[in-house]
Protein backbone atom coordinates (compact mmCIF):
# COMPACT_ATOMS: atom_id res chain seq x y z
CA UNK A 1 0.00 0.00 0.00
CA UNK A 2 2.90 2.12 0.80
CA UNK A 3 4.01 2.34 -2.78
CA UNK A 4 2.15 2.68 -6.01
CA UNK A 5 3.50 0.40 -9.06
CA UNK A 6 5.87 3.28 -10.59
CA UNK A 7 6.25 5.50 -7.29
CA UNK A 8 9.38 4.01 -6.41
CA UNK A 9 11.56 5.18 -9.30
CA UNK A 10 10.17 8.61 -8.06
CA UNK A 11 11.63 8.32 -4.63
CA UNK A 12 14.82 10.08 -4.79
CA UNK A 13 16.59 12.09 -2.24
CA UNK A 14 17.17 15.56 -2.23
CA UNK A 15 15.50 18.47 -3.21
CA UNK A 16 15.14 20.02 0.49
CA UNK A 17 15.27 23.20 1.25
CA UNK A 18 16.30 22.97 5.01
CA UNK A 19 17.56 19.79 6.85
CA UNK A 20 19.55 18.21 4.16
CA UNK A 21 18.89 14.14 4.10
CA UNK A 22 17.90 14.63 7.91
CA UNK A 23 13.95 14.65 7.34
CA UNK A 24 14.23 13.38 3.79
CA UNK A 25 11.90 10.29 4.00
CA UNK A 26 8.57 8.84 3.63
CA UNK A 27 5.98 7.66 5.95
CA UNK A 28 3.71 5.55 4.16
CA UNK A 29 2.25 7.79 1.42
CA UNK A 30 3.54 10.56 3.23
CA UNK A 31 6.67 12.77 2.32
CA UNK A 32 8.10 14.32 5.44
CA UNK A 33 10.75 16.86 5.35
CA UNK A 34 11.35 19.71 7.46
CA UNK A 35 8.29 21.31 7.03
CA UNK A 36 6.28 17.92 7.40
CA UNK A 37 7.35 17.30 11.26
CA UNK A 38 7.10 21.19 11.52
CA UNK A 39 3.59 21.19 10.25
CA UNK A 40 2.81 18.07 12.56
CA UNK A 41 4.07 20.13 15.53
CA UNK A 42 1.66 23.31 14.84
CA UNK A 43 -1.12 20.90 13.32
CA UNK A 44 -1.20 18.93 16.50
CA UNK A 45 -1.14 21.14 18.96
CA UNK A 46 -3.49 23.66 17.64
CA UNK A 47 -5.66 20.58 17.26
CA UNK A 48 -5.32 20.44 21.07
CA UNK A 49 -5.54 23.90 21.89
CA UNK A 50 -9.24 24.02 19.82
CA UNK A 51 -10.08 20.63 21.98
CA UNK A 52 -9.34 22.73 25.11
CA UNK A 53 -11.19 25.48 24.25
CA UNK A 54 -14.01 23.23 23.37
CA UNK A 55 -13.68 21.54 27.13
CA UNK A 56 -13.81 25.15 28.35
CA UNK A 57 -16.89 26.24 26.03
CA UNK A 58 -19.51 23.76 27.96
CA UNK A 59 -20.45 22.40 24.63
CA UNK A 60 -19.62 19.46 22.71
CA UNK A 61 -22.25 19.72 19.56
CA UNK A 62 -20.00 19.90 16.93
CA UNK A 63 -21.83 22.95 15.04
CA UNK A 64 -21.82 25.09 18.15
CA UNK A 65 -18.38 24.42 19.32
CA UNK A 66 -16.68 28.02 19.73
CA UNK A 67 -13.66 29.28 20.67
CA UNK A 68 -13.68 33.02 20.32
CA UNK A 69 -10.96 35.96 19.07
CA UNK A 70 -10.24 38.28 22.78
CA UNK A 71 -12.41 41.04 23.24
CA UNK A 72 -11.86 44.65 21.34
CA UNK A 73 -10.75 46.24 24.79
CA UNK A 74 -7.73 44.23 24.62
CA UNK A 75 -6.47 45.86 21.64
CA UNK A 76 -3.27 44.31 19.70
CA UNK A 77 -2.23 43.08 22.86
CA UNK A 78 -1.81 39.44 24.79
CA UNK A 79 -5.19 38.46 25.90
CA UNK A 80 -5.14 35.89 29.16
CA UNK A 81 -5.35 32.03 27.88
CA UNK A 82 -9.19 31.89 28.51
CA UNK A 83 -10.18 35.37 27.49
CA UNK A 84 -9.17 34.85 23.61
CA UNK A 85 -5.78 34.21 24.52
CA UNK A 86 -6.47 30.43 23.15
CA UNK A 87 -7.63 32.25 19.64
CA UNK A 88 -4.23 34.15 19.23
CA UNK A 89 -2.43 30.89 20.29
CA UNK A 90 -4.33 28.99 17.44
CA UNK A 91 -3.89 31.64 14.78
CA UNK A 92 -0.52 31.44 15.14
CA UNK A 93 -0.75 27.53 15.33
CA UNK A 94 -3.10 27.79 12.27
CA UNK A 95 -0.55 30.11 10.28
CA UNK A 96 2.42 27.87 11.14
CA UNK A 97 0.84 25.00 9.98
CA UNK A 98 -0.48 26.33 6.28
CA UNK A 99 2.97 27.93 5.59
CA UNK A 100 4.59 24.80 6.49
CA UNK A 101 2.19 22.91 4.25
CA UNK A 102 3.05 25.01 1.66
CA UNK A 103 6.88 25.09 2.13
CA UNK A 104 6.41 21.08 1.95
CA UNK A 105 4.46 21.51 -1.47
CA UNK A 106 7.67 23.33 -2.43
CA UNK A 107 10.04 20.72 -1.29
CA UNK A 108 7.75 18.05 -2.91
CA UNK A 109 7.73 20.32 -6.21
CA UNK A 110 11.05 20.28 -6.08
CA UNK A 111 12.09 16.41 -5.66
CA UNK A 112 9.08 15.94 -8.78
CA UNK A 113 10.87 18.57 -11.31
CA UNK A 114 7.80 20.54 -10.79
CA UNK A 115 6.42 24.30 -11.35
CA UNK A 116 5.65 26.06 -7.93
CA UNK A 117 2.22 26.50 -9.06
CA UNK A 118 0.59 24.68 -6.10
CA UNK A 119 2.14 26.12 -3.37
CA UNK A 120 1.60 29.90 -5.41
CA UNK A 121 -1.87 28.77 -5.89
CA UNK A 122 -2.12 27.57 -1.71
CA UNK A 123 -0.09 30.96 -0.44
CA UNK A 124 -3.42 32.87 -2.09
CA UNK A 125 -5.82 31.12 0.25
CA UNK A 126 -3.05 32.00 2.92
CA UNK A 127 -3.01 35.46 2.13
CA UNK A 128 -7.07 35.47 2.40
CA UNK A 129 -7.45 33.72 5.57
CA UNK A 130 -4.59 36.09 7.17
CA UNK A 131 -5.91 38.94 5.78
CA UNK A 132 -9.18 37.91 8.06
CA UNK A 133 -7.45 37.00 11.25
CA UNK A 134 -4.49 39.13 10.95
CA UNK A 135 -4.50 42.05 8.29
CA UNK A 136 -7.25 43.50 9.23
CA UNK A 137 -7.30 43.29 12.50
CA UNK A 138 -4.12 44.95 13.12
CA UNK A 139 -5.73 47.78 10.41
CA UNK A 140 -8.42 47.50 13.27
CA UNK A 141 -6.69 47.78 16.21
CA UNK A 142 -7.57 44.95 17.75
CA UNK A 143 -7.46 40.65 17.39
CA UNK A 144 -11.05 41.02 18.64
CA UNK A 145 -11.84 41.83 14.28
CA UNK A 146 -10.89 38.37 13.83
CA UNK A 147 -13.49 35.89 13.03
CA UNK A 148 -14.21 33.12 15.78
CA UNK A 149 -13.57 29.96 15.43
CA UNK A 150 -16.53 27.60 14.78
CA UNK A 151 -19.13 25.94 12.68
CA UNK A 152 -21.56 28.03 13.15
CA UNK A 153 -20.48 30.99 14.61
CA UNK A 154 -18.31 31.83 12.09
CA UNK A 155 -21.10 31.83 9.76
CA UNK A 156 -22.58 34.50 12.50
CA UNK A 157 -19.81 36.17 12.21
CA UNK A 158 -19.67 36.93 8.07
CA UNK A 159 -23.80 37.93 8.71
CA UNK A 160 -23.01 40.25 10.98
CA UNK A 161 -20.34 41.78 9.94
CA UNK A 162 -21.74 42.11 6.36
CA UNK A 163 -24.83 43.59 7.92
CA UNK A 164 -22.31 46.20 9.61
CA UNK A 165 -21.52 47.63 6.20
CA UNK A 166 -25.82 47.74 5.97
CA UNK A 167 -25.36 45.06 2.40
CA UNK A 168 -22.01 43.68 1.91
CA UNK A 169 -23.40 42.85 -1.67
CA UNK A 170 -22.90 46.27 -3.20
CA UNK A 171 -19.24 46.16 -1.66
CA UNK A 172 -17.11 46.00 -5.86
CA UNK A 173 -14.00 43.85 -4.62
CA UNK A 174 -17.36 41.43 -2.86
CA UNK A 175 -18.78 41.70 -6.23
CA UNK A 176 -15.52 40.80 -7.95
CA UNK A 177 -14.71 38.16 -5.75
CA UNK A 178 -18.58 36.27 -6.17
CA UNK A 179 -18.07 36.71 -10.14
CA UNK A 180 -14.85 34.93 -10.08
CA UNK A 181 -16.30 32.13 -7.69
CA UNK A 182 -19.20 31.24 -10.05
CA UNK A 183 -17.08 31.68 -13.30
CA UNK A 184 -14.58 29.00 -11.63
CA UNK A 185 -17.45 26.89 -10.75
CA UNK A 186 -18.51 26.76 -14.45
CA UNK A 187 -14.96 26.68 -15.72
CA UNK A 188 -14.39 23.45 -13.91
CA UNK A 189 -18.12 22.16 -14.72
CA UNK A 190 -16.96 22.83 -18.68
CA UNK A 191 -14.12 21.08 -18.29
CA UNK A 192 -14.56 18.24 -16.43
CA UNK A 193 -17.55 17.25 -18.71
CA UNK A 194 -15.84 18.11 -21.90
CA UNK A 195 -12.69 15.69 -21.10
CA UNK A 196 -15.39 13.18 -19.56
CA UNK A 197 -17.57 13.56 -23.01
CA UNK A 198 -14.60 13.28 -25.32
CA UNK A 199 -13.29 10.08 -22.89
CA UNK A 200 -16.28 8.44 -22.41
CA UNK A 201 -18.25 8.61 -25.99
CA UNK A 202 -20.86 5.85 -24.93
CA UNK A 203 -21.38 2.24 -25.88
CA UNK A 204 -19.60 1.44 -29.10
CA UNK A 205 -18.21 4.47 -29.90
CA UNK A 206 -14.12 5.43 -30.07
CA UNK A 207 -12.62 7.47 -27.35
CA UNK A 208 -12.39 11.02 -28.55
CA UNK A 209 -9.31 13.42 -28.99
CA UNK A 210 -8.40 17.23 -27.83
CA UNK A 211 -9.24 17.51 -31.57
CA UNK A 212 -13.05 16.56 -30.93
CA UNK A 213 -12.68 18.85 -27.68
CA UNK A 214 -11.70 22.02 -29.77
CA UNK A 215 -14.10 21.32 -32.31
CA UNK A 216 -16.76 21.16 -29.76
CA UNK A 217 -16.38 24.60 -28.14
CA UNK A 218 -15.69 25.72 -31.60
CA UNK A 219 -18.87 24.95 -33.19
CA UNK A 220 -20.98 26.15 -29.40
CA UNK A 221 -19.78 29.52 -28.98
CA UNK A 222 -17.15 30.11 -31.65
CA UNK A 223 -13.70 29.71 -29.69
CA UNK A 224 -12.02 26.76 -27.75
CA UNK A 225 -8.66 28.05 -25.78
CA UNK A 226 -7.22 24.17 -25.77
CA UNK A 227 -6.16 22.04 -23.49
CA UNK A 228 -3.16 24.24 -21.71
CA UNK A 229 -5.11 27.34 -22.01
CA UNK A 230 -8.00 25.77 -20.10
CA UNK A 231 -5.36 25.48 -17.08
CA UNK A 232 -4.27 28.93 -17.31
CA UNK A 233 -7.55 30.16 -17.01
CA UNK A 234 -8.80 27.85 -14.53
CA UNK A 235 -5.98 29.17 -12.04
CA UNK A 236 -6.35 32.64 -12.98
CA UNK A 237 -10.35 32.73 -12.20
CA UNK A 238 -9.61 30.36 -8.99
CA UNK A 239 -6.78 32.41 -7.30
CA UNK A 240 -8.22 35.78 -8.46
CA UNK A 241 -11.33 34.51 -6.50
CA UNK A 242 -9.36 33.97 -3.66
CA UNK A 243 -7.42 37.23 -4.15
CA UNK A 244 -10.59 39.78 -4.13
CA UNK A 245 -12.37 37.57 -1.21
CA UNK A 246 -8.89 38.97 0.87
CA UNK A 247 -9.40 42.33 -0.85
CA UNK A 248 -12.86 42.94 -0.24
CA UNK A 249 -12.58 42.50 3.33
CA UNK A 250 -9.00 44.37 4.01
CA UNK A 251 -11.38 47.32 2.36
CA UNK A 252 -14.01 46.66 4.54
CA UNK A 253 -13.25 48.82 7.58
CA UNK A 254 -10.16 50.39 7.81
CA UNK A 255 -10.65 52.01 4.50
CA UNK A 256 -14.72 52.65 3.77
CA UNK A 257 -16.32 52.46 7.17
CA UNK A 258 -19.76 53.86 6.22
CA UNK A 259 -22.52 51.25 4.28
CA UNK A 260 -21.26 49.64 0.98
CA UNK A 261 -24.47 50.87 -1.54
CA UNK A 262 -23.11 54.26 -0.70
CA UNK A 263 -19.94 53.57 -1.99
CA UNK A 264 -21.60 53.73 -5.81
CA UNK A 265 -21.93 57.41 -4.71
CA UNK A 266 -18.99 58.35 -6.96
CA UNK A 267 -20.20 56.99 -9.98
CA UNK A 268 -24.05 59.04 -9.77
CA UNK A 269 -21.68 61.92 -8.93
CA UNK A 270 -19.62 61.59 -12.39
CA UNK A 271 -18.91 65.22 -13.62
CA UNK A 272 -20.17 63.78 -17.14
CA UNK A 273 -23.69 64.21 -15.96
CA UNK A 274 -23.68 65.91 -12.74
CA UNK B 1 15.55 30.72 -9.22
CA UNK B 2 13.45 32.51 -12.24
CA UNK B 3 12.39 29.65 -14.25
CA UNK B 4 9.69 29.41 -16.64
CA UNK B 5 6.40 28.54 -15.02
CA UNK B 6 4.57 28.24 -18.45
CA UNK B 7 1.80 31.07 -17.86
CA UNK B 8 1.66 32.07 -21.26
CA UNK B 9 2.55 31.50 -24.43
CA UNK B 10 6.09 32.29 -25.79
CA UNK B 11 6.62 31.97 -29.29
CA UNK B 12 2.79 31.25 -31.31
CA UNK B 13 3.97 28.82 -33.73
CA UNK B 14 0.94 29.29 -36.83
CA UNK B 15 -0.28 26.50 -39.05
CA UNK B 16 -3.34 26.08 -40.97
CA UNK B 17 -6.78 27.02 -39.88
CA UNK B 18 -8.22 23.80 -38.51
CA UNK B 19 -11.74 22.77 -39.89
CA UNK B 20 -12.89 20.70 -37.45
CA UNK B 21 -13.57 17.08 -36.93
CA UNK B 22 -16.55 16.14 -39.16
CA UNK B 23 -20.32 15.98 -38.00
CA UNK B 24 -22.09 13.40 -38.09
CA UNK B 25 -25.33 12.96 -39.81
CA UNK B 26 -27.12 15.93 -41.89
CA UNK B 27 -26.54 20.05 -40.72
CA UNK B 28 -29.12 22.32 -42.02
CA UNK B 29 -26.29 25.52 -41.72
CA UNK B 30 -23.15 23.43 -40.64
CA UNK B 31 -20.29 25.59 -39.78
CA UNK B 32 -19.98 29.32 -41.03
CA UNK B 33 -17.92 31.97 -40.28
CA UNK B 34 -14.66 33.20 -41.70
CA UNK B 35 -12.10 31.57 -38.97
CA UNK B 36 -9.00 34.20 -38.15
CA UNK B 37 -6.23 34.14 -35.41
CA UNK B 38 -5.69 36.29 -32.48
CA UNK B 39 -2.35 36.94 -31.23
CA UNK B 40 -3.88 37.59 -27.87
CA UNK B 41 -5.80 34.56 -27.15
CA UNK B 42 -2.77 33.13 -28.50
CA UNK B 43 -0.86 34.43 -25.76
CA UNK B 44 -3.22 32.65 -23.41
CA UNK B 45 -4.88 29.25 -25.01
CA UNK B 46 -5.64 28.85 -28.56
CA UNK B 47 -5.05 31.76 -31.30
CA UNK B 48 -7.24 30.35 -33.65
CA UNK B 49 -11.38 32.09 -33.70
CA UNK B 50 -14.06 30.15 -35.29
CA UNK B 51 -15.42 28.60 -37.14
CA UNK B 52 -18.77 28.26 -35.59
CA UNK B 53 -22.14 25.98 -35.84
CA UNK B 54 -24.87 28.10 -35.84
CA UNK B 55 -27.72 25.87 -37.04
CA UNK B 56 -31.33 26.31 -36.64
CA UNK B 57 -31.93 25.83 -32.84
CA UNK B 58 -28.38 27.90 -32.27
CA UNK B 59 -30.16 30.84 -34.43
CA UNK B 60 -33.28 30.33 -32.61
CA UNK B 61 -31.75 30.37 -28.71
CA UNK B 62 -29.97 33.73 -29.85
CA UNK B 63 -32.98 35.25 -30.74
CA UNK B 64 -34.98 34.50 -28.03
CA UNK B 65 -32.39 35.64 -25.84
CA UNK B 66 -31.94 38.87 -27.65
CA UNK B 67 -35.57 39.30 -27.22
CA UNK B 68 -35.23 38.69 -23.60
CA UNK B 69 -32.66 40.93 -23.49
CA UNK B 70 -34.14 43.73 -25.74
CA UNK B 71 -37.51 43.98 -23.38
CA UNK B 72 -35.49 43.53 -19.90
CA UNK B 73 -33.34 46.80 -21.68
CA UNK B 74 -36.33 48.41 -23.17
CA UNK B 75 -38.13 48.73 -19.70
CA UNK B 76 -35.26 49.45 -18.00
CA UNK B 77 -35.03 52.69 -20.35
CA UNK B 78 -38.62 53.20 -19.72
CA UNK B 79 -38.27 53.42 -16.15
CA UNK B 80 -35.82 56.52 -16.58
CA UNK B 81 -38.34 58.48 -19.37
CA UNK B 82 -36.07 57.18 -22.30
CA UNK B 83 -33.28 59.59 -21.22
CA UNK B 84 -30.45 58.38 -22.55
CA UNK B 85 -27.68 59.69 -20.15
CA UNK B 86 -29.91 58.90 -17.31
CA UNK B 87 -30.08 55.02 -18.74
CA UNK B 88 -26.66 54.60 -18.17
CA UNK B 89 -26.12 56.66 -15.05
CA UNK B 90 -28.85 54.55 -13.22
CA UNK B 91 -28.59 51.40 -15.38
CA UNK B 92 -26.88 49.32 -12.15
CA UNK B 93 -29.77 50.29 -10.02
CA UNK B 94 -32.35 49.61 -12.54
CA UNK B 95 -35.16 46.53 -12.68
CA UNK B 96 -37.29 44.88 -14.50
CA UNK B 97 -39.28 43.40 -11.44
CA UNK B 98 -42.11 40.83 -11.67
CA UNK B 99 -45.62 41.55 -10.66
CA UNK B 100 -46.90 42.53 -7.08
CA UNK B 101 -47.94 39.81 -5.02
CA UNK B 102 -52.14 40.26 -5.20
CA UNK B 103 -51.58 39.28 -9.13
CA UNK B 104 -50.47 36.08 -7.46
CA UNK B 105 -49.84 33.45 -10.78
CA UNK B 106 -52.59 35.61 -12.89
CA UNK B 107 -51.13 37.27 -16.18
CA UNK B 108 -51.00 41.16 -15.25
CA UNK B 109 -51.06 44.40 -17.41
CA UNK B 110 -47.59 44.85 -19.60
CA UNK B 111 -46.36 47.33 -17.30
CA UNK B 112 -47.18 45.58 -13.84
CA UNK B 113 -45.33 42.44 -14.70
CA UNK B 114 -46.39 41.46 -18.03
CA UNK B 115 -43.00 42.16 -19.34
CA UNK B 116 -41.29 40.63 -16.53
CA UNK B 117 -43.11 37.58 -17.18
CA UNK B 118 -42.25 37.99 -21.37
CA UNK B 119 -38.94 38.53 -20.72
CA UNK B 120 -38.76 35.28 -18.21
CA UNK B 121 -40.51 33.29 -21.26
CA UNK B 122 -37.91 34.26 -23.59
CA UNK B 123 -34.88 33.87 -21.79
CA UNK B 124 -36.34 30.38 -20.30
CA UNK B 125 -37.20 29.21 -24.20
CA UNK B 126 -33.66 30.54 -25.17
CA UNK B 127 -31.94 28.32 -22.46
CA UNK B 128 -33.75 25.66 -23.27
CA UNK B 129 -32.64 25.71 -26.96
CA UNK B 130 -29.14 26.40 -25.93
CA UNK B 131 -29.70 22.89 -23.72
CA UNK B 132 -30.89 21.38 -27.53
CA UNK B 133 -27.69 22.34 -28.96
CA UNK B 134 -25.14 21.61 -26.14
CA UNK B 135 -26.78 17.82 -26.42
CA UNK B 136 -26.64 17.75 -30.51
CA UNK B 137 -23.68 19.64 -30.70
CA UNK B 138 -21.78 16.51 -28.14
CA UNK B 139 -23.87 14.12 -30.08
CA UNK B 140 -22.80 15.22 -33.98
CA UNK B 141 -19.25 14.87 -32.79
CA UNK B 142 -19.40 11.23 -31.05
CA UNK B 143 -19.07 12.70 -27.73
CA UNK B 144 -20.78 12.19 -23.95
CA UNK B 145 -23.05 14.03 -23.12
CA UNK B 146 -22.17 15.19 -19.68
CA UNK B 147 -22.10 18.83 -20.44
CA UNK B 148 -25.58 18.93 -21.19
CA UNK B 149 -26.63 17.42 -17.90
CA UNK B 150 -23.93 19.71 -16.30
CA UNK B 151 -25.83 22.92 -17.60
CA UNK B 152 -29.08 21.06 -16.55
CA UNK B 153 -27.88 21.49 -12.83
CA UNK B 154 -27.58 25.04 -13.57
CA UNK B 155 -31.18 25.11 -15.29
CA UNK B 156 -32.39 23.49 -12.13
CA UNK B 157 -31.56 26.40 -10.28
CA UNK B 158 -32.33 29.31 -12.59
CA UNK B 159 -36.06 27.34 -12.47
CA UNK B 160 -36.41 26.99 -9.20
CA UNK B 161 -35.78 30.95 -8.56
CA UNK B 162 -37.35 32.03 -11.40
CA UNK B 163 -40.41 29.55 -11.82
CA UNK B 164 -41.22 26.43 -9.41
CA UNK B 165 -40.85 28.44 -6.23
CA UNK B 166 -42.95 31.05 -7.37
CA UNK B 167 -45.46 28.26 -8.76
CA UNK B 168 -45.41 26.28 -5.26
CA UNK B 169 -45.23 29.99 -3.35
CA UNK B 170 -48.73 30.99 -5.26
CA UNK B 171 -47.34 34.29 -6.55
CA UNK B 172 -44.68 35.76 -9.56
CA UNK B 173 -44.02 38.26 -6.87
CA UNK B 174 -41.69 35.32 -4.69
CA UNK B 175 -39.52 35.22 -8.22
CA UNK B 176 -35.85 37.44 -8.82
CA UNK B 177 -36.36 40.63 -10.68
CA UNK B 178 -33.65 41.65 -13.69
CA UNK B 179 -31.28 44.15 -12.88
CA UNK B 180 -27.64 44.18 -11.19
CA UNK B 181 -28.36 46.05 -8.11
CA UNK B 182 -31.90 44.87 -7.81
CA UNK B 183 -30.87 41.02 -7.77
CA UNK B 184 -28.54 41.49 -5.11
CA UNK B 185 -31.23 43.85 -2.79
CA UNK B 186 -33.87 40.47 -3.76
CA UNK B 187 -31.25 37.97 -2.24
CA UNK B 188 -30.56 40.23 0.61
CA UNK B 189 -34.02 40.53 1.35
CA UNK B 190 -34.92 36.98 0.67
CA UNK B 191 -32.16 35.78 3.36
CA UNK B 192 -33.52 38.08 6.14
CA UNK B 193 -37.30 37.49 5.07
CA UNK B 194 -36.73 33.61 5.98
CA UNK B 195 -34.36 34.18 9.55
CA UNK B 196 -31.16 34.37 7.26
CA UNK B 197 -30.20 31.97 5.00
CA UNK B 198 -26.75 30.80 6.57
CA UNK B 199 -28.83 28.32 8.87
CA UNK B 200 -29.88 26.50 5.75
CA UNK B 201 -27.97 23.71 5.62
CA UNK B 202 -28.62 23.32 1.63
CA UNK B 203 -26.76 26.69 1.63
CA UNK B 204 -24.26 25.73 3.64
CA UNK B 205 -23.90 22.83 0.84
CA UNK B 206 -23.88 24.76 -2.57
CA UNK B 207 -21.60 27.39 -0.67
CA UNK B 208 -18.87 24.15 0.02
CA UNK B 209 -19.03 22.84 -3.72
CA UNK B 210 -18.64 26.49 -4.56
CA UNK B 211 -15.83 26.60 -2.43
CA UNK B 212 -14.65 23.06 -3.40
CA UNK B 213 -14.94 24.05 -7.11
CA UNK B 214 -12.49 26.57 -6.62
CA UNK B 215 -10.00 24.66 -4.71
CA UNK B 216 -10.34 21.73 -7.14
CA UNK B 217 -9.77 24.12 -10.25
CA UNK B 218 -6.74 25.64 -8.56
CA UNK B 219 -5.97 22.18 -7.21
CA UNK B 220 -5.98 20.49 -10.43
CA UNK B 221 -4.88 23.53 -12.76
CA UNK B 222 -1.63 23.90 -10.79
CA UNK B 223 -0.89 20.39 -10.95
CA UNK B 224 -1.11 20.29 -14.94
CA UNK B 225 0.87 23.58 -15.22
CA UNK B 226 3.61 22.73 -13.01
CA UNK B 227 3.82 19.28 -15.09
CA UNK B 228 3.51 20.91 -18.65
CA UNK B 229 6.72 20.62 -18.96
CA UNK B 230 5.90 16.66 -19.46
CA UNK B 231 2.77 16.97 -21.69
CA UNK B 232 0.52 17.05 -18.86
CA UNK B 233 -2.37 19.19 -20.72
CA UNK B 234 -2.88 15.79 -23.07
CA UNK B 235 -4.98 14.62 -21.00
CA UNK B 236 -6.87 12.34 -22.87
CA UNK B 237 -3.64 10.46 -23.69
CA UNK B 238 -2.64 10.53 -19.94
CA UNK B 239 -6.16 9.04 -19.52
CA UNK B 240 -5.78 5.86 -21.94
CA UNK B 241 -1.87 5.68 -21.69
CA UNK B 242 -0.83 7.32 -18.53
CA UNK B 243 3.15 9.03 -18.77
CA UNK B 244 5.66 10.83 -16.20
CA UNK B 245 3.27 13.72 -16.19
CA UNK B 246 0.55 12.45 -14.28
CA UNK B 247 2.62 9.47 -12.09
CA UNK B 248 4.49 13.33 -10.97
CA UNK B 249 1.46 15.03 -10.60
CA UNK B 250 -0.33 12.35 -8.85
CA UNK B 251 2.32 11.35 -6.95
CA UNK B 252 2.92 15.48 -5.48
CA UNK B 253 -0.63 15.25 -3.72
CA UNK B 254 -0.27 11.09 -2.62
CA UNK B 255 2.68 12.41 -0.97
CA UNK B 256 1.54 15.89 0.34
CA UNK B 257 -2.12 14.21 1.76
CA UNK B 258 -1.42 11.02 1.01
CA UNK B 259 -3.79 10.56 -1.90
CA UNK B 260 -4.01 11.36 -5.81
CA UNK B 261 -6.52 11.44 -8.06
CA UNK B 262 -6.21 9.61 -11.46
CA UNK B 263 -6.30 11.19 -14.88
CA UNK B 264 -9.38 10.96 -15.74
CA UNK B 265 -11.51 10.44 -11.86
CA UNK B 266 -10.01 14.23 -11.19
CA UNK B 267 -12.94 15.21 -13.77
CA UNK B 268 -15.13 13.49 -11.99
CA UNK B 269 -14.52 15.01 -8.97
CA UNK B 270 -14.56 18.30 -10.61
CA UNK B 271 -17.84 17.11 -12.65
CA UNK B 272 -19.69 16.41 -9.23
CA UNK B 273 -17.89 19.72 -7.30
CA UNK B 274 -19.51 21.99 -10.01
CA UNK B 275 -22.52 20.37 -10.47
CA UNK B 276 -23.77 19.66 -6.99
CA UNK B 277 -23.26 23.51 -6.68
CA UNK B 278 -25.94 24.94 -8.21
CA UNK B 279 -27.96 21.22 -7.55
CA UNK B 280 -27.90 21.37 -3.55
CA UNK B 281 -28.42 25.74 -3.73
CA UNK B 282 -31.74 24.79 -5.99
CA UNK B 283 -33.18 22.71 -3.52
CA UNK B 284 -31.88 24.93 -0.30
CA UNK B 285 -34.46 27.61 -2.25
CA UNK B 286 -37.25 25.60 -3.10
CA UNK B 287 -37.19 24.65 0.76
CA UNK B 288 -37.49 28.16 1.70
CA UNK B 289 -40.83 29.54 2.08
CA UNK B 290 -42.82 26.49 0.62
CA UNK B 291 -40.95 23.88 3.43
CA UNK B 292 -39.21 25.86 5.94
CA UNK B 293 -40.30 29.30 7.08
CA UNK B 294 -37.27 30.60 9.41
CA UNK B 295 -33.76 28.52 9.26
CA UNK B 296 -32.44 30.54 12.35
CA UNK B 297 -35.68 29.09 14.16
CA UNK B 298 -35.28 25.53 12.31
CA UNK B 299 -31.40 25.60 13.21
CA UNK B 300 -32.67 26.40 17.03
CA UNK B 301 -35.06 23.30 16.95
CA UNK B 302 -32.57 21.03 15.48
CA UNK B 303 -29.59 21.86 18.24
CA UNK B 304 -27.70 23.65 15.58
CA UNK B 305 -27.56 27.03 16.96
CA UNK B 306 -28.06 28.17 20.50
CA UNK B 307 -30.96 30.52 21.15
CA UNK B 308 -29.54 33.57 21.70
CA UNK B 309 -30.39 36.08 24.94
CA UNK B 310 -33.27 38.18 24.56
CA UNK B 311 -31.28 41.88 24.35
CA UNK B 312 -34.19 44.11 22.53
CA UNK B 313 -37.74 44.38 23.95
CA UNK B 314 -40.83 42.15 21.96
CA UNK B 315 -41.36 43.00 18.87
CA UNK B 316 -44.93 42.77 17.11
CA UNK B 317 -44.83 41.63 13.93
CA UNK B 318 -46.26 44.44 11.53
CA UNK B 319 -47.79 41.62 9.36
CA UNK B 320 -50.59 41.01 12.42
CA UNK B 321 -51.33 44.96 12.80
CA UNK B 322 -54.84 46.31 11.40
CA UNK B 323 -53.96 47.77 8.12
CA UNK B 324 -51.15 45.74 7.34
CA UNK B 325 -51.34 44.39 3.47
CA UNK B 326 -52.97 40.71 3.28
Amino acid sequence: MAMLSFEGKYRVRGGTLVGGDLFDFWVGPFYVGFFGVTTIFFSLLGTALILYGAALGHVWNIWRINIAPPDISYGLGFAPIKDGGLWQAITICAIGAFSSWALRQVEISRKLGMGYHVPFAFSVAIFAYVALVVIRPVLMGAWGYGFPYGILSHLDWVSNTGYQYLHFHYNPAHMLAVSFFFTTTLALSLHGSLVLSAANPGPGEMMKTAEHENTFFRDIIGYSIGTLGIHRLGLFLALSAGFWSAVCIIISGPFWTAGWPAWWGWWLNLPIWK
Amino acid sequence: MAEYQNIFTRIQVRGPIYAGTPLEGNAAYGRGGVPTFNHLFGRLGDAQVGPIYLGTIGLAALICGFVAFEIIGLNMWASVGWDPVQFVRQLPWLALEPPAPSYGLHFPPLAQGGWWLMAGFFLTVSIMLWWIRIYRRARALGLGTHTAWAFAAAIWLYLVLGFIRPLLMGSWAEAVPFGIFPHLDWTAAFSLRYGNLFYNPFHMLSIVFLYGSTLLFAMHAATILATSRFGAERELEQISDRGTAFERGGLFWRWTMGFCASAESIHRWAWWFAVLCPLTGGIGILLTGTVVDNWYLWGTHHGLVPSYPQTWGTVVDPATLPGAPK
